[in-house]
């Protein structure tokens, strides 16, 4: 494991993300403060009562020259102090991680779902290129990427929940009965699949050109005279030289999946940190929605390190 | 011009453009059209269903006529996705053409902050605005554009630091223009493009940005409402009266759906790769479109070309680059095919088994015999079994012929499994055997390499374990030495020579190069415009070249590897193949033209297809 953090690659990527996550601190402490009126009673909206303005004024020295709050914002968040949400009544970060669980099993389901699905179409879809599968491929993309998630999510709680009775409507647990794998399965299947249909639609495209590209290389000429089998040729050669570009868009990917879980949550009721974030903004607040945005930052920035480390094992010729 | 008729050759996108643009018309229209008012309630007429008396597309929770409030909807929702679009386009533009003009520090500055903004999920960025500022419309717009700042800014720096060391910018700077102005007058106008293009691929995607807020209950706040609210309201009553929600729903799908082709057609449009038709895939084997079954070839050796005629097809030009070859190999012979590039040497060594890429390549006739086995038209599975087990390659430049990826051990291993069961400590033990075989000093250790770890001469002995791999027959050698320098190409060269007479290989060797030829063939074809001008044995054709075309390639390259190693010394240029003249296809080169040259088809008669070849006693022109 040592060995492996000290990797001078890796070491090199964890290190550049330091000024990327303390970019991200300052972007959100400054759209923050880009808020009009008093701050503290902004901040803390129409559940206020003196004392908790006063606590907030204590607690992150408004008061204070804006430098001067913002290390003191940064100095708690390090010490794992995100602030107290006024609304729920419970400290920022217990929320947020409890809320976290629900959206990384959801957002992670959909991200594998539409990796696979994706990489799977686009190479069935270059590999009978101008067939009715790549044609039929082609418009279900098209479709999928051009539907609303929010409103995709809404017809298959029609179709599949009201109608057909497959799946339960909404939530990520039954209100009566075990808590077990199944009942989760039961819950995720549909807000899975409808956070990863616009997704799958785009690596379904980038992989498709991808594969094209890589299927024109003298190095696919090689394995077919060597007589590799076609299945080979397509799934083992080309495949393989294509990831180099598709991991990279899967890991973009990975960011627009986690922007869309924010609909999904809304749509199926998950209990998931954007149906926080969008409950915290209506409700004003504001340190919740700093604290869950922020949290969510730093992880998509952790997540893209461990693509680009993944691709430095996938690429032999990048010298890691 | 040529833009717009290719995009409305794009059917698909023209369909877009018409549907976009009659949505976007009715948008326009509809403070003129007959609608009720789309945001009074009436109570007792709620939740009629479509196609009810005086509410084409029914009512909503509130009675509110769904027809109106669909068609302002859409008008508000077009309007703010266009703005945003706008305003992020303008103020991205902004920033990467200032960035990319001054350079610098500004512009590592300015990047640093925009990658910044990208290494966020965009909406954690969009919500954080909207936060900030408070739910509304104008709000969400402005998350929504600032989103796409980042984006737009990258793009357009791009450009400008192109466009920015151009010489009328240098000029411009010399005569004394202020930036300013170098920036308005002589940035700008190139860069619009640009602008114009990524607006156009990411507005249907505002558009929908806007409305996913709208539907959160962060944008258009009750009672105006846009699509993404008329949705997000009609959720309550999704189960009773599903209408209310598809009526949006649908909506925004057209819209999206129709910017999206439109955006796919402009961009197809652009990218000149996909105009040329050069990104379709080669197929498993060569299309073979022979209009009649030939006679069966005289099956004189082990490998028999009879007739055999090869054509691309691009556009509506067909390019014969092989016009009707015939050609035979013994075991243990080794045959030499010369001739320039583009001459239909590699084409027609490719086509023995079915490898040239097709589309565009069509195998139009004749036949190649290995053994007693048609290959031309024979079954996929037939074919795939003989290539590399009976008839094996080797190719030209192997750091681009072998799979940069795979080690070199791997794709060896691999060559033999796929015609025998191998396991995996008898495969690593014959891959060793195979590097030693081609002579790689440390095979043992060279097994695990990467193609890219090895140097040149290295690759091409990798290229060669891989065609002995599975004790060939037949082995076709396209060009193989030419990357290498001399020395390395001699061993090379006296490599395969060794393994011929080891292993009674039969080998076809396809060269430009007159010294290989000498080291190693037995015989010898020359090939000029798709077709043999003259074959025999090498010596004779050596001593005495009777093929003006011969006798020039000769004169240019008098020893192995010391002469010219393209033949560009022969004045003029091989003629186009698809537009071959009638008669000699060397006449426009050839200084012992006469009239009769130029009439008819001349035949390949002793060994030699010229009306007036070069006579015993004459020195070779
Ligand atoms: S046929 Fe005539 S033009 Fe052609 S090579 Fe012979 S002499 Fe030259």
């Amino acid at each position: 494991m040592l060995r492996f953090i000290l990797n001078p690659y890796i070491l090199k990527r964890l290190v550049s993300a330091v000024p990327v996550l303390l970019g991200i601190s300052v972007i959100v402490f400054a759209i923050m403060a880009l808020i009009p009126g008093d701050p503290a009673t902004a901040i803390l909206g129409s559940y206020a009562t003196p004392e908790n303005v006063a606590a907030l004024n204590e607690d992150l020295g408004l008061d204070k020259p804006l430098v001067q709050q913002y290390f003191i914002w940064l100095g708690n968040m390090l010490q794992g102090d995100f602030g107290r949400s006024f609304a729920l009544n419970r400290p920022v970060l217990d929320e947020v991680l409890e809320r976290f669980n629900a959206t990384l099993i959801l957002a992670g389901t959909s991200f594998v779902l539409c990796s696979i699905l994706g990489i799977i179409a686009g190479v069935v879809s270059a590999a009978n290129q101008y067939g009715w599968a790549d044609k039929a491929i082609t418009f279900v993309v098209l479709l999928g990427i051009s539907i609303p998630s929010f409103f995709l999510g809404m017809m298959m709680i029609l179709t599949f929940a009201v109608n057909l009775r497959w799946f339960p409507a909404s939530g990520m647990w039954p209100i009566y009965g075990s808590r077990d794998i199944w009942a989760l399965i039961d819950h995720l299947a549909m807000p899975a699949l409808a956070l990863s249909v616009v997704a799958t639609g785009v690596i379904a495209r980038l992989s498709r050109s991808a594969m094209l590209e890589v299927l024109r290389q003298d190095f696919i000429r090689t394995a077919r005279a060597k007589g590799v089998h076609e299945r080979g040729v397509v799934w083992r050669h080309a495949l393989r030289a294509a990831m180099v570009s598709i991991i990279p868009v899967l890991g973009v990917q990975a960011g627009f999946v986690l922007s869309g879980a924010v609909y999904i949550e809304v749509v199926f009721q998950w209990p998931g940190l954007g149906r926080m974030l969008v409950d915290a903004i209506l409700r004003r607040d504001i340190l919740l929605v700093q604290g869950g945005v922020v949290f969510v930052a730093a992880c998509y920035v952790f997540f893209n390190i461990v693509v680009d480390v993944a691709q430095s094992y996938l690429d032999p010729r990048i010298k890691t | 011009m040529s833009f717009l008729s290719l995009l409305a050759r794009n059917r698909l996108a023209l369909a877009g453009l018409i549907v976009i643009g009659l949505v976007v018309l009715l948008a326009l229209l509809t403070p003129w059209l007959p609608l009720k008012p789309p945001n009074v309630t009436d109570t007792s007429n709620r939740f009629q269903p479509i196609f009810s008396d005086g509410a084409l597309l029914g009512t909503d929770h509130l009675g509110r006529d769904l027809l109106s409030r669909l068609m302002w909807g859409t008008r508000l929702s077009l309007a703010v996705g266009f703005a945003a679009a706008l305003v992020a386009a303008t103020l991205g533009a902004a920033i990467g053409i200032v960035a990319g003009y001054y350079g610098g520090r500004t512009d590592n500055i300015i990047m640093r902050g925009v990658d910044m903004l990208m290494a966020f999920p965009y909406i954690l960025l969009a919500l954080a605005i909207v936060a900030a500022l408070g739910p509304g419309l104008l709000n969400a717009l402005i998350a929504v554009a600032a989103v796409n700042i980042p984006f737009f800014a990258r793009n357009i720096r791009g450009i400008t630091v192109g466009i920015a060391h151009k010489e009328f910018v240098d000029a411009a700077r010399l005569s004394g223009m202020s930036n300013t102005r170098i920036i308005l007058s002589e940035i700008l106008p190139n860069v619009i493009p640009v602008i114009v293009i990524a607006m156009s691929t990411t507005v249907g995607w505002m558009i929908l940005e806007t409305a996913g807020l709208s539907f959160l209950g962060l944008g258009s706040q009750p009672p105006v409402a846009d699509l993404g609210s008329m949705l997000g309201e009609a959720r309550s009553a999704l189960i009773t009266n599903p209408h209310t929600s598809v009526v949006p729903g649908v909506m925004i799908l057209i819209i999206v759906m129709a910017i999206n082709l439109l955006g796919d057609g402009v961009r197809d449009a652009l990218d000149p790769r996909l105009k040329s038709g050069a990104l379709n895939r080669p197929l498993p084997a060569t299309m073979v479109a022979r209009d009649h079954q030939p006679a069966p070839a005289q099956a004189e050796g082990i490998l028999t070309l009879s007739d055999l005629q090869t054509q691309f097809h691009v556009k509506n030009k067909v390019y014969r680059a092989v016009g009707g070859v015939s050609l035979s190999v013994k075991p243990g012979e080794c045959l030499g095919i010369i001739g320039e590039s583009g001459s239909g040497k590699s084409v027609t060594a490719l086509s023995v088994m079915g490898l040239v890429a097709s589309p565009p390549g069509v195998i139009a006739g004749g036949s190649v015999r290995y053994q007693d086995q048609e290959l031309i038209g024979a079954p996929y599975g037939t074919l795939r079994s003989l290539r590399g087990r009976e008839v094996a390659y080797i190719f030209q430049d192997p750091l681009a012929t072998l799979h940069p990826l795979y080690r070199v051990g791997d794709q060896l291993i691999e060559a033999i499994k796929c015609h025998r069961p191998i396991g995996r400590a008898d495969g690593r033990r014959k891959a060793i055997e195979l590097l030693e075989a081609v002579r790689i000093p440390n095979a043992s250790a060279r097994v695990d390499d990467y193609p890219h770890e090895m140097s040149g001469g290295m690759r091409q002995r990798i290229g060669i374990a891989m065609a002995l791999a599975n004790d060939p027959e037949v082995i076709i050698a396209d060009e193989p030495t030419t990357a290498l320098d001399v020395t390395v190409q001699a061993q090379v060269l006296s490599l395969l020579d060794d393994l011929r007479r080891e292993r009674g290989l039969a080998i076809v060797f396809i060269t430009h190069d007159f010294g290989v030829v000498a080291q190693l063939c037995d015989r010898v074809a020359v090939m000029y415009a798709g077709r043999i001008v003259e074959e025999g044995a090498t010596r004779a054709i050596l001593d005495a070249p009777r093929h003006p075309y011969t006798a020039r390639l000769m004169a240019c390259v008098p020893e192995l590897g010391g002469g010219k190693r393209r033949l560009e010394a022969i004045p003029g240029l091989p003629p186009v193949v698809s537009d071959l003249p009638e008669g000699c296809a060397f006449a426009e080169r050839c200084t012992r033209v006469r009239g009769d040259c130029r009439k008819g088809e001349i035949p390949l008669e002793n060994g030699v297809r010229c009306l007036h070849p070069v006579t015993y006693q004459e020195a070779p022109a």
